[in-house]
């Protein structure tokens, strides 16, 4: 089973695309531009389509999806923990 | 891919996939003759909204852009006009019938509701029993104008249902299709990669200045970072963080061969076929509207969290990858794509999926919001009234 999947081999969070992802669980990741899966720890509860952190992240860090600029990191990010608006901000607006 | 379908060639020689009878009022004075007469004539429609009194200029201007569009459509066979004033009424019948389509108008004043209601009721009788003896004929798919705005969007958008569309503009492009996409201010933080698909520096330059107008209205008018609104709470329950995030998820809808061959103010026609950019409001039923203006007759709507929206006169296709949306809300979804995110099928195949049923929509094939009697006509408004 594919439990998130990354746009661009070089994005720093990924989408969980299945309900009931829990912390203490080793999720597969589908990387889509290239058809290839990666294995990585969860270590909290995320529900579907929120975002897993793929490595640790400091503030001020830019965050990248589809191998592109998301926004800036504005809490503390360890891999494998939840990545949205608790901690991500956008640079616009 | 197919290259026919059966479509209503109109008399200016554009293709429609609906047969409407509409009963158009120009302002909200006159929806209540509307509704009444479509209430008379089974099987016409009308299309009620809130605005024409007092707008003057530009706004003025979208105005009549929009409800003339909107008869001129080839998804409507026919058109009673009811309006307040004759004056008003009359510049739209006049310019619905340069499509050389019946179209006829009263205006209520000096002759009230029920007099009106009577002479137009009996216009629209004539009307659709003509438009029930006309016939489908064999069109090109070239023929065929195919729009798209997603909504409800969340992060199975960007890597599901968006890209399915993008699989499919792709294809269409190719086929000499004319394609449009707009929601200018949600392409904040993919801009530049909007920009770089652009036909040539002519056209990349008129879409930077419709972009940073856009961004100097909602700079002058916010009073917060836009969370919330941009994106959404239902963009953010489902996962979305930023309008970065949200933007590139919302421009994998254009593909990755076309290319943007030029910029449409809102309600405005294309001249030729292509992709277009529509500077347009990101709310669903503000675009749509304004699509089905423009005289696209199919439109492509993908979702996430499960939007719900249709349109009066536009076929609205809803396509959604999110495996919870589509169990939850089945009864809105047209094509579930969400194969896509289990490696249980190709892109392409998704957008074959989708054009698929894009000819059985065309065909007469009635979609998932028609079926559930969604019409939702929102006229874009740009500024207060005098």
């Amino acid at each position: 089973m594919i439990h998130c999947v990354l746009h661009d081999p070089a994005d720093s969070v990924a989408v969980v695309v299945v309900e009931g992802v829990v912390a203490g669980a080793t999720l597969t990741g589908l990387i889509l531009d290239e058809d290839k899966t990666i294995s990585l720890p969860c270590v909290q509860d995320i529900p579907l389509g929120h975002k897993v952190a793929l490595k640790d992240m400091a503030v001020g860090d830019t965050v990248i999806k589809y191998g592109v600029d998301i926004g800036k990191v504005v809490a503390p990010i360890k891999k494998g923990q939840h990545a949205h608006v608790h901690n991500i901000k956008t640079k616009r607006w | 891919m197919q290259s026919k379908f059966w479509g209503y060639r109109r008399e200016n020689g554009r293709v429609g996939v609906r047969n409407h009878v509409i009963i158009l009022p120009v302002d909200d004075l006159s929806n209540a003759a509307c509704e009444a007469v479509a209430n008379n004539i089974k099987g016409t429609l009308a299309i009620p909204h809130p605005y024409g009194r007092l707008q003057f200029g530009a706004d003025l201007d979208l105005h009549f852009r929009t409800l003339i569009g909107t008869g001129s459509n080839p998804n409507v066979a026919a058109v009673v006009v009811i309006g307040i004033e004759e004056q008003w009424t009359k510049r739209i019948v006049d310019a619905i019938a340069t499509t050389g389509k019946p179209v006829v108008g009263f205006g209520i004043e000096l002759h009230g509701d029920h007099d009106t209601i009577m002479r137009a009721s009996k216009a629209a009788k004539v009307f659709l029993q003509d438009a029930s003896e006309l016939h489908r004929v064999e069109c090109d798919l070239k023929e065929l104008w195919v729009s798209t705005k997603c909504g409800e969007s969340d992060t199975t958008s960007g890597c599901g249902s968006n890209p399915t569309v993008g699989d499919a503009f792709d294809k269409l492009y190719a086929a000499g299709s004319t394609l449009v996409f707009g929601e200018t201010s949600e392409i904040t933080g993919g801009e530049s990669i909007v920009a770089a698909r652009c036909r040539n520096d002519a056209v990349r330059a008129e879409f930077m200045r419709v972009f940073d107008r856009y961004q100097e209205m909602i700079n002058r008018h916010k009073t917060s970072d836009l969370s919330d609104s941009q994106p959404t709470k239902g963009n953010i329950a489902g996962g979305l963080t930023t309008i970065e995030e949200k933007a590139l998820g919302n421009i994998q809808k254009i593909g990755k061969t076309c290319v943007v061959d030029g910029v449409l103010d809102k309600a405005e026609m294309p001249t030729h076929p292509g992709l277009w950019f529509m500077d347009s409001s990101s709310a669903a039923a503000e675009m749509v509207t304004l699509c089905a203006a423009s005289g696209y007759v199919v439109h492509f709507f993908p979702t996430g969290q499960g939007n719900v929206i249709g349109n009066p006169i536009l076929p609205v296709i809803k396509i959604c990858a999110n495996p919870r949306t589509v169990r939850t809300m089945s009864e809105h979804v047209d094509v579930d794509t969400s194969g896509l995110l289990q490696r249980e099928i190709t892109m392409s195949e998704a957008g074959d999926k989708l054009l698929d049923m894009m000819f059985r929509t065309a065909n007469g094939r009635l979609t998932a919001a028609e079926a559930l009697g969604h019409r939702e006509f929102v006229l874009t408004r740009l500024y207060e009234s005098a």
